[in-house]
């Protein structure tokens, strides 16, 4: 009698279970299909973005658009590199080194803490004051004209705190057990940071130094009082000292991103406006990808060499 | 303790480890209290005792790891060969005479080649051929040459967890110290691995002294020569092996070698 009476009960409770399993599944189901149509909707974004900007940019192509006259923006596109390269050589290194002293070096008092905060604020400051700053810094106060090295500069402070956030984050994230390796054998601190620190966080530095990077082809406000919106070089000149050479960094130089500002404001006069904009903009987003695709496969390959293709067979 | 140490002193070793009246402190916590001890040549020392009793903060103190950590304080003296290695020596000059090997497998995201001229190369030897002759002398010491020598420049960390072990023995040996200490080398290895290191360790103490410390009595008796038992900071009896292991002649020892605790 009372084992019927507790079967009834048990199939009760079974009930109640696998009413709650199958509504758990229900929503597990619900939100991997919600999971991926968020990443669906993102997706489609940067493709439809990356396609129109493209196509628009491409639609309106004349010959000589990538020439190195005012038609043509292959000026505009050597200085947005050479720029990128400027700050690149200025921001890596600085950056890096402020990430080894706060991560290795640091202690965990006030003064890190005020420094930490200091590099936080730096990369939410807005482009625009940066660029006001560099104006007063780099061209004010020293009596220059609008050079690409103040550019440089200006954009440096943009992004070095992204930088050093990452060189510092890669090192704190890294096992103990690596240093402690590496001292045991008799290195000193700096050689364990340069020898292997640095090294086993190379793909994650590099990720960060193309955040950087992307930072400077894209910015236009930092740029518009510091490098300038000018260009006049003349490519048959190779003495460095000349205003017109053009790798001369003391000589203005008007970026990609500064230039499609320019064609639709001041510089809708040239009758080819239109087109250059457009084209600029697709170049710029062209050059961002493959820098961005570039630099994953650098990472990608250093990340194998490091950590092999997976297990060996015993 | 006079008799044991008459007894150990009668296997013909010379002492090359001295500790003296040793302490140490993290912050106001006392770890280690009063450790004297010697540690002879070419021999096997094992060190065991229960989690927390402070063995393997007393080989840390061997070659100063502790000074990476914050905040540690010691009194006494440890002399290496006569030198005090806390006041006599710098602690890059004694990391490169007493080695270690860790608990956990570490061996650098870089290539076996790499791991292994790693010590050499940060010690100035830069001719390839030298450190080519450096790499398969240690790996060959470490019993490891046959399986790795054919991939070599592939990375480290695709190896088991034996291997990479024994990887990280070698990576010691290169840079031919003295002692080689041994924090729990093969509690995170299986049985096979576990027993090739063993015999790798009593295959070594020919060249190197070998200081171990483990947490597994039978590995302790199965290859050591001296064993001291350790109690929470405190040396508590230091013996030869079999001795210790047969007729402890203090009370915690009986008590823990035959597992009432710990």
């Amino acid at each position: 009698m009372s084992g019927i009476i507790n079967s009834g009960s048990k199939a009760l409770a079974n009930d109640r279970i696998s009413k709650r399993i199958k509504s758990a599944i229900r929503t597990d189901r619900i939100m991997t299909v919600v999971f991926s149509l968020v990443g669906g909707f993102f997706l489609a974004l940067i493709i439809a973005l990356a396609a129109y900007i493209i196509i628009k940019g491409f639609s309106g192509y004349y010959p000589g658009l990538l020439g190195f006259d005012s038609d043509g923006i292959g000026n505009q596109l050597f200085n947005t590199v050479y720029l990128v390269f400027l700050s690149l050589l200025i921001s890596v290194p600085i950056g890096v080194l402020a990430g080894i002293y706060m991560a290795e070096y640091a202690g965990n008092g006030k003064l890190t803490k005020f420094i930490r905060i200091s590099i936080e604020s730096l990369s939410s400051l807005p482009s625009i004051v940066v660029g006001l700053f560099g104006y007063l810094v780099f061209i004010l106060m020293t009596g220059m004209r609008w050079n690409l090295m103040a550019g440089s500069l200006a954009v440096s402070i943009l992004s070095l705190p992204s930088i050093t956030t990452t060189t510092e984050d890669s090192l704190r994230s890294l096992p103990k057990s690596l240093k402690s390796g590496s001292m045991a054998l008799g290195a000193t601190h700096w050689v364990t940071i340069v020898k292997v620190l640095l090294p086993a966080c190379l793909p994650r530095i590099i990720t960060g130094v193309i955040l950087a990077a992307g930072r400077g082809f894209g910015e236009a406000a930092a740029l518009l009082y510091t490098a300038g919106q000018s260009t006049h070089i003349n490519w048959n000149n190779f003495d460095i000292t000349s205003a017109t050479c053009p790798f001369n960094p003391f000589r203005p130089g008007e970026t990609l991103a500064l230039h499609i500002w320019v064609m639709r404001t001041e510089g809708s006069l040239n009758p080819n406006s239109q087109e250059i904009a457009d084209f600029s903009a697709a170049i710029l987003v062209i050059m961002v990808l493959l820098f961005s695709l570039t630099a994953r496969i650098i990472t990608a390959r250093i990340s194998r060499k490091q950590l092999g293709n997976g297990k060996d067979k015993k | 303790m006079n008799n044991t140490e008459k007894e150990i002193q009668n296997k013909p070793s010379k002492t090359l480890i001295n500790v003296d009246k040793l302490n140490l402190y993290y912050g106001a916590f006392q770890a280690l209290t009063n450790i004297s001890m010697d540690i002879y040549a070419n021999r096997i020392t094992a060190l065991i005792g229960p989690s927390g009793c402070g063995k393997s903060t007393f080989l840390r103190t061997l070659n100063r790891m502790n000074d990476l950590e914050d905040n540690t304080k010691i009194t006494g003296e440890v002399k290496l060969e006569s030198t005090d290695i806390y006041h006599g020596m710098d602690a890059i000059s004694l990391r490169k005479r007493v080695g270690m090997v860790f608990q956990q497998p570490n061996p650098f995201p870089k290539s076996v080649y790499e791991n292994v001229a790693y010590g050499p190369r940060i010690n100035g030897i830069r001719n390839k051929a030298k450190l080519d002759e450096i790499v398969e002398k240690s790996l060959r010491q470490a019993a490891i040459w046959d399986e790795l020598k054919d991939r070599l420049h592939k990375s480290a960390l695709g190896l088991s967890g034996g291997q990479q072990q024994r990887l990280c023995i070698a990576r010691t040996l290169a840079v031919e110290p003295q002692v080689i200490l041994m924090d729990e080398p093969t509690s995170a290895l299986d049985p096979i691995s576990t027993s090739r290191i063993e015999d790798l360790a009593l295959e070594l103490k020919k060249d190197f002294t070998i200081v171990i410390v483990t947490h597994n009595m039978q590995q302790a008796s199965r290859i050591s020569d001296n064993t001291a038992f350790f109690l929470l900071g405190k040396l508590v009896e230091y013996n030869v092996t079999e001795t210790l292991f047969s007729v402890p002649q203090d009370k915690r020892t009986e008590d823990y070698i035959t597992g009432r605790f710990g």
